[in-house]
Order: C-alpha cells, then sequence, then structure tokens
C-alpha cells in the first residue's frame, strides 16, 4: 500500500475558491461593460484592457521585488482594475487611468501586505488618488451614444440636480428639461463614469452575486436604501427626485460592487447593517451639503477606515453567552 | 428530497444560526448490519473513552472469556473494558491507536470458541443506584462518537430537575449510517432503552431527534412513538431539517428545547440529557442479556473500499481486518479515516485497532476534496457565518499571528469550540482554521495551568 496522507480534519471542503469567488465578481461586472461599450464606443473597452493590464503587471512587479510569491492566479488584480475603470469618466486619458491603477494596487494593496490586508477598497482609492491629482479630466463627461474623439461633453444627472434649488418647486425644476427621462437614467443612457451608467446592468450583477451567494444582500440593500430614506427626506417627499439620486451617480456601483468587498467591510451582519447605514448617511450628506455633486467615493472610503471599530463593537457573542457576568460584578461591588 | 412527515411529528422549535450543508454520501444506509468473523487478534485498548485510562487486570498468558473483564479503573470519568473474544492473553503493551497516541493494550490471541464468560448473568435493577452501577459495569461510553462514559453521563447532581432526554439519531456526519441502521433493525430495542431511562431517571419527556434524510427511520421512529401513545405518551419524534453539526449536543438540545446551553455547562444545567441511539438501545439490551459492550456496529465505506457496508465488529479489530471483510481497497487509498469526514482522525496505516468510539472506517481514492491550495484570507466572512457557535474563527487566525494571552483568546470564546470543521469546509482560502481553533484552545489551556 503507498504511503496514506494524514492530515488534520475536516477531510472535505466546500468547492469555494478565492479564484472562483473573484471570477463570480468579473462575471457579474460583464453586463456593465456591454452596456458601457454601448454607450461609450471601443475606447470604453480600451480603458478597461489598460486598467487591467497595469493592474497585474503592477501587482507582479510589486510582489517580485518584495520577493512574495506572485499571486496573480487569484484575479483579484483583475477585479481592481475593472472596477478601477468603471469609476472613471470614458474620455479620461489613458496614461493617467494607468497611473490610478499602479498606486491602487501598489500603494494601497501591496503596500499593506497584498490581498486581505489593505484597510481601504483599493479600486476606490485608485479613482479618488486621481480625482484630486486630475480633477478637471476626471470630472469632464461626455454625452453617451456619441463615439466621436471630439464628443460634445454633458453634466451627469447629479451636477443637475445638484444645481436645484432645493427651496423651491423640485417637481417643477425636474420636468424643465434640464434632466435626462426615468428610462434613460435606468439603462443609462446618460453622461458619467464608464461602469456606472447602466443601473440596469449593475442590478442584473448584483442579483447575479447574492444568487450565487459571493455577496449577501445586506450592504447593497441598506446603502441603497438608507439613501433612498433620506432623499425622499430631503426632496419633501418627491419620488421623482429620490430616484433621481438613487439612479444617477456612482450609487449602485459602489453599493452592490465596492462597498460589498470582504477585506474592507465587517464580517457580522450587525456589522453590514452599520457600515451600509453609514455609508447611506455620508453619501447623502456629501450630495446635499457639499460642493461635490457625487459622494459615493468618500463614503465607502471613510466607513472602510471605520471598520476595524465596527468589527470591535459587533463581535457577536459565542453561542448560549449569557450577560450575568456584568450583573454579577455590580453584585459583588454593591 | 422531499418527504411526507407522519402528522403528529413535532416540528424543531428553533434553528441553529450557522452550520453547512455538506453532502451526505450516505451510500451504506440500505445496507443491513453484517457480523464479520471475529479476527484471529484483537488488540484492545486501554482508553476507549473520555477520562481515565483503565488499569489492565489481566497478564499475558491468562485465558480469557468474551465479555470478561480486563481493564477497570478507579477515577469516576472511567468505563471499564472487557475482552471482545475468548481467548489467550498475548501481550499488554503500549500500541499506536487511532488518533496517534500510544495507549496501554491488551491483545489477545483468539480460541475460536466466543465463549461467553459464565458468571455473565442480567444485573439486578431496582433503583436508580443500581441502573448507574450496572451501565458503568456495562462499559457504555456515547456511540456517536466521543465516547464519554454513559454513568458519568446519567448521574445528574440531586438538587437539579432532567426534565427532557434526546434520543440522538441526526448522524450530521457523511457516509456513517450506523444509527440509522440501529433505527431501522432494532426499534424495539430503542423503545426499551427509552422506558428503562424513564423508569429510573424520571424524564418528563422523551424527544427522538432524526434528520429529514432519513425517510425509513422516522417511519419506523413514528410506529414506535405511535405505540407509546396508548403507554406513557411522553415519547415525541422530532424531524430536523438536514445540517451539520445538528447532532452535537449543544445544537441538538436547542433545535429540540430552545435551551442554550451557556459556554462551560453541561446539558444537565438546562434540564437535558442527551443520548446516542446506539447508547440507548443497548443499555436495553445489557439488561436482558447482562452482556458487556463488546462489538459496535461500523459503517466502512469511502470510494477506495470495494463493498461499502455496515458491520458489527468485535472491539479491537483491526482497521485492515474490517476493510477485507469490506472485499478490501478497490483502490489504493489516498486517505484512511476513523470517524465522520468533519471530525474524524485521519491513519497513517490500517493496522490500528478500532475501539468502542469508533462509529466509521472510511478511506478515500485519489482526487478527493480534502485539500485547497492556501491562498491570502480575503475576510469574507464565511468562516463567522459557518460556526455554529457564533465563534469568528478569522479573528482568532489574526490573534494567533500576534503571540496571544490565553485571556484574549479565552475572550474570544475559544473554548465554546467544538471543533465541528464548519469553519475549515467552507474557506475559500484553505486555511487551516480549526487547528487554529484547537492551538487558541491549547494556549487557553496552558494559561489556566499556570
Amino acid at each position: 500500500m503507498k504511503k496514506l496522507t494524514v492530515t488534520s480534519s475536516p477531510h472535505v471542503k466546500s468547492g469555494a475558491t478565492v479564484t472562483g469567488i473573484m471570477l463570480d465578481v468579473i462575471i457579474a461586472l460583464l453586463p456593465a461593460l456591454i452596456a458601457a461599450v454601448r454607450y461609450f464606443g471601443p475606447r470604453a473597452l480600451l480603458l478597461a484592457a489598460v486598467c487591467i493590464g497595469t493592474c497585474v503587471l503592477s501587482e507582479y512587479v510589486a510582489e517580485k521585488i518584495m520577493k512574495k510569491p506572485v499571486t496573480l492566479g487569484d484575479l483579484s488584480a483583475v477585479v481592481t482594475g475593472l472596477l478601477l475603470a468603471y469609476n472613471l469618466p470614458p474620455t479620461i486619458p489613458l496614461w493617467m487611468a494607468a497611473v490610478g491603477s499602479a498606486a491602487a494596487i501598489i500603494i494601497v494593496k501591496q503596500m499593506f501586505g497584498g490581498l486581505g490586508q489593505n484597510f481601504v477598497n483599493p479600486a476606490i482609492t485608485g479613482r479618488i488618488i486621481l480625482l484630486v491629482s486630475f480633477s478637471q479630466a476626471m470630472t469632464t463627461f461626455t454625452k453617451p451614444l456619441d463615439w466621436t474623439a471630439d464628443a460634445v461633453t454633458t453634466a451627469t444627472p447629479l451636477a443637475a440636480l445638484s444645481a436645484l434649488d432645493r427651496g423651491g418647486d423640485i417637481a417643477a425644476q425636474l420636468s424643465d428639461g434640464r434632466l435626462p427621462g426615468l428610462m434613460d437614467m435606468f439603462l443609462g443612457n446618460i453622461g458619467g463614469s464608464m461602469g456606472e451608467v447602466c443601473a440596469a446592468a449593475l442590478l442584473i450583477g448584483g442579483v447575479y452575486l447574492i444568487a450565487r451567494k459571493v455577496i449577501s444582500p445586506i450592504i447593497p440593500c441598506v446603502y441603497i436604501g438608507t439613501v433612498a430614506a433620506l432623499m425622499l427626506i430631503a426632496g419633501k417627499g418627491n419620488f421623482t427626485f429620490m430616484l433621481y439620486e438613487v439612479l444617477g451617480g456612482g450609487l449602485l456601483l459602489g453599493a452592490i460592487f465596492m462597498a460589498t468587498d470582504y477585506v474592507t467591510s465587517p464580517v457580522s451582519r450587525t456589522g453590514k447593517v452599520i457600515f451600509a447605514v453609514g455609508c447611506g448617511v455620508i453619501t447623502t450628506v456629501i450630495r446635499l451639503f457639499s460642493n461635490l455633486p457625487e459622494g459615493v467615493s468618500y463614503s465607502i472610503m471613510i466607513m472602510n477606515i471605520l471598520v476595524p471599530l465596527i468589527e470591535k463593537i459587533t463581535m457577536p457573542h459565542p453561542f448560549g453567552f449569557v450577560k450575568e457576568k456584568k450583573e454579577k460584578k455590580e453584585k459583588e461591588a454593591a | 428530497m422531499k418527504i411526507q412527515l407522519p402528522d403528529d411529528v413535532l416540528k424543531p422549535v428553533a434553528r441553529i444560526k450557522g452550520g453547512i450543508r455538506v453532502s451526505h454520501n450516505k451510500i451504506t444506509s440500505e445496507c443491513p448490519v453484517r457480523r464479520i468473523a471475529a479476527p484471529e487478534r484483537v488488540v484492545i485498548p486501554m482508553l476507549q473513552h473520555i477520562g481515565a485510562p483503565c488499569t489492565p487486570v489481566v497478564k499475558p498468558g491468562d485465558k480469557v472469556y468474551a465479555g470478561q473483564l480486563i481493564g477497570n479503573s478507579d477515577a469516576y470519568i472511567s468505563a471499564p473494558i472487557h475482552s471482545s473474544v475468548s481467548g489467550v492473553v498475548k501481550s499488554v503493551a503500549p500500541v499506536v491507536t487511532v488518533g496517534g497516541r500510544m495507549i496501554n493494550s491488551v491483545t489477545i490471541e483468539n480460541d475460536g470458541y466466543m465463549e461467553y464468560d459464565p458468571s455473565i448473568e442480567p444485573p439486578q435493577v431496582h433503583s436508580r443506584e443500581d441502573a448507574l452501577k450496572a451501565i458503568r459495569a456495562s462499559g457504555l461510553v456515547g456511540l456517536g462518537g466521543a465516547g464519554f462514559p454513559a454513568h458519568a453521563k446519567l448521574n445528574f447532581p440531586k438538587d437539579v430537575e432532567i426534565d427532557t432526554l434526546i434520543v440522538n439519531a441526526a448522524e450530521c456526519e457523511p457516509y456513517i449510517t450506523t444509527d440509522y441502521r440501529e433505527c431501522v433493525e432494532n426499534s424495539w430495542d430503542i423503545i426499551s432503552g427509552i422506558y428503562t431511562l424513564i423508569e429510573y431517571f424520571g424524564f418528563k419527556r422523551v424527544a427522538i431527534a432524526v434528520e429529514d434524510n432519513k425517510p425509513e427511520a422516522i417511519r419506523v421512529l413514528d410506529k414506535i412513538a405511535a405505540t407509546d401513545r396508548e403507554m406513557g405518551n411522553i415519547i415525541r419524534l422530532i424531524v430536523l431539517k438536514s445540517k451539520y453539526p445538528q447532532g452535537a449536543e449543544k445544537m441538538m438540545i436547542y433545535t429540540v428545547t430552545g435551551r442554550k446551553v451557556p459556554p462551560g455547562k453541561l446539558p444537565s444545567d438546562v434540564g437535558c440529557a442527551v443520548m446516542n441511539v446506539g447508547s440507548v438501545a443497548f443499555i436495553a439490551r445489557y439488561l436482558k442479556s447482562g452482556r458487556p459492550l463488546i462489538s459496535r456496529t461500523v459503517t466502512c465505506s469511502g470510494s477506495a473500499i470495494a463493498e461499502p457496508s455496515n458491520l458489527r465488529i468485535p472491539v479491537g479489530t483491526s482497521a485492515k481486518a474490517v476493510i477485507e471483510a469490506c472485499g478490501g481497497y478497490k483502490t489504493d487509498p489516498y486517505k484512511l479515516i476513523v470517524g465522520g469526514p468533519m471530525m474524524g482522525f485521519a491513519l497513517y496505516s490500517d493496522e490500528v485497532p478500532l475501539t468502542k468510539q469508533n462509529n466509521a472506517l472510511l478511506a478515500f481514492a485519489p482526487g478527493d476534496k480534502g485539500v485547497k491550495p492556501e491562498r491570502a484570507c480575503i475576510r469574507c466572512g464565511r468562516c463567522v457565518a459557518a460556526c455554529p457557535m457564533h465563534l469568528t474563527p478569522v479573528f482568532f487566525a489574526d490573534k494567533l499571528k500576534k503571540d496571544p494571552s490565553p485571556q484574549e483568546l479565552s475572550d474570544l470564546g475559544a473554548m465554546v469550540c467544538m471543533e465541528c470543521g464548519s469553519c475549515s469546509y467552507v474557506c475559500p482560502a484553505g486555511k487551516p482554521l480549526v487547528q487554529n481553533m484547537r492551538r487558541a484552545k491549547d494556549i487557553v489551556r496552558e494559561g489556566m495551568k499556570k
């Protein structure tokens, strides 16, 4: 008889792997890529390729330099690249996209120890780095379905919403033609970052991830729900205004794909709820009260930083745990 | 599989949080238990239970009968050990046993007559004390796998009221079908055992718990419960949705009664006793015949076994002899496991004797799903969601990297872990999470000694 393998129990394992999970995320992101190509032309594909390529190359080089095992096989760099591309205007110069990708992987991910060790989401931080470095290029959006090089620029729906006089009659302002129709908002026929425009495609991806049990529905539902509720209040009960805020900007992309990043979100259910409510509140506050039309990236990054604290206060109690310890101590003290 | 449940079956009152769904692979469920010929030699370890090891009371050259006492201990948590064949004691020496420990063992050359000890007679039981004494003398340990001495389990403190007896037939580990066969084949022993326990230990209600993947067992057990309607009307069948590790004592109590056993406490602290269905049936047989626990049912299964079967084997039979009784190996085994695939021990050789505690022997061909390439932890939280004890294996892993104090680990709940393996099972990064938990428990134990 050949030698037997001796390992610790359990002797069976589930089929889930890190690579499989990342592959599921990539699959879930594909509908939005198709939508991006439909609205912004082949350049969207080129932009995605540049971001993914730079991310993969940066990961390889960084790991080689730091003499760590090369972990490209887990596909996490591909996910980061794709997500970052989705967060960029389709017209951004390719070299800028490459700089953002390299920063996301090298500074945010590898310098903190690689996959699982980064405390903020690399793609979101990459986007924020680009936003503060090249704010002009990062906020110039072109009209969809106009693939030409000198395409007409347009304001994003959120920028237009931002200009609304909230003290006045919102319903009248919404219908005066400055904003695209709600159907266009849902299908993505609007200006914006390459991957964020098509709400329909993002929702398909989200449903896929939830059905495959890759993500729990808690974070996306609570995040989007919080924003919707607060916007409804801010818009004095105007449903249309609320819908513009939910469908516009990076909310769906952020809530479904970025806030749910395992590494930078809490593990417990309660923790996830707190995290998502926090994201929703900060997003709303930024959108309503700051000069920025958009606040998803910042809100997720801020909540990422708070995750260790959230984990601490939401640590689950072991099964059968009884809180009598405190009472006893108090009794003993008394 | 959807099955029609009888009307009077009770529903579980609570559902465990966490746990995993794992493929059942109960391929031997329709194989009737087959007695194997006693081997030429049995090796009987002096530790086949949780607690103090026994001291051998025989020496090389002694002639022993089947059922004769060969090892005993004065310690309270211990169970006497009997010879499983008649023959001559060859040696008393340490032998490597399941789990890799060297344990003093009595080797007996079988004379082939299977001559029972003539002094064996049914015990005289008239009171609770008699019953406890008899159960101790029978050498019964929990047959579900943990092997806790049954008399110690049943000797509840006088001042607590134990109202509920749970007869555990959940058998949530994959492959194993010994409890299932016990239900189907020995149902009258089960009910008779239950009545004995009611008589001497005063349980107010008895729940027989079984998972819904065992329709035949449900049918048979429901008949038992139905006959009880005319007798005492306190036995109920509870059908649980299949989920691992539902058969674990604390989980079982929670799903059946809704009571939670606090960390560090015993089932008796919440008024419950849990006994394996095989143990209950054994008590009935023992009280009738007086023959101690010298054989047990074992499921021999897995992809490398030619004819997977359920076997009745004398205690001390080697794994090799059991596998030969199942037609030998179909292919070269890659891994041999004693116990279930979730909590069992891997063997390094098939020359190891099986004991009272061992309910399964599995042999797997290469290509099973036991190993996964290890990658970085992505903090997906699957281990936290899977832990039935609400622990956080991911944070234990973090803590253990930083040389933690026993107090820190204890605060995280290290000692609550029952090593069910759910966390390691679900981990997509292939992390050794159960080993981490064992390490954490060791650190806490060392800290307590100081």
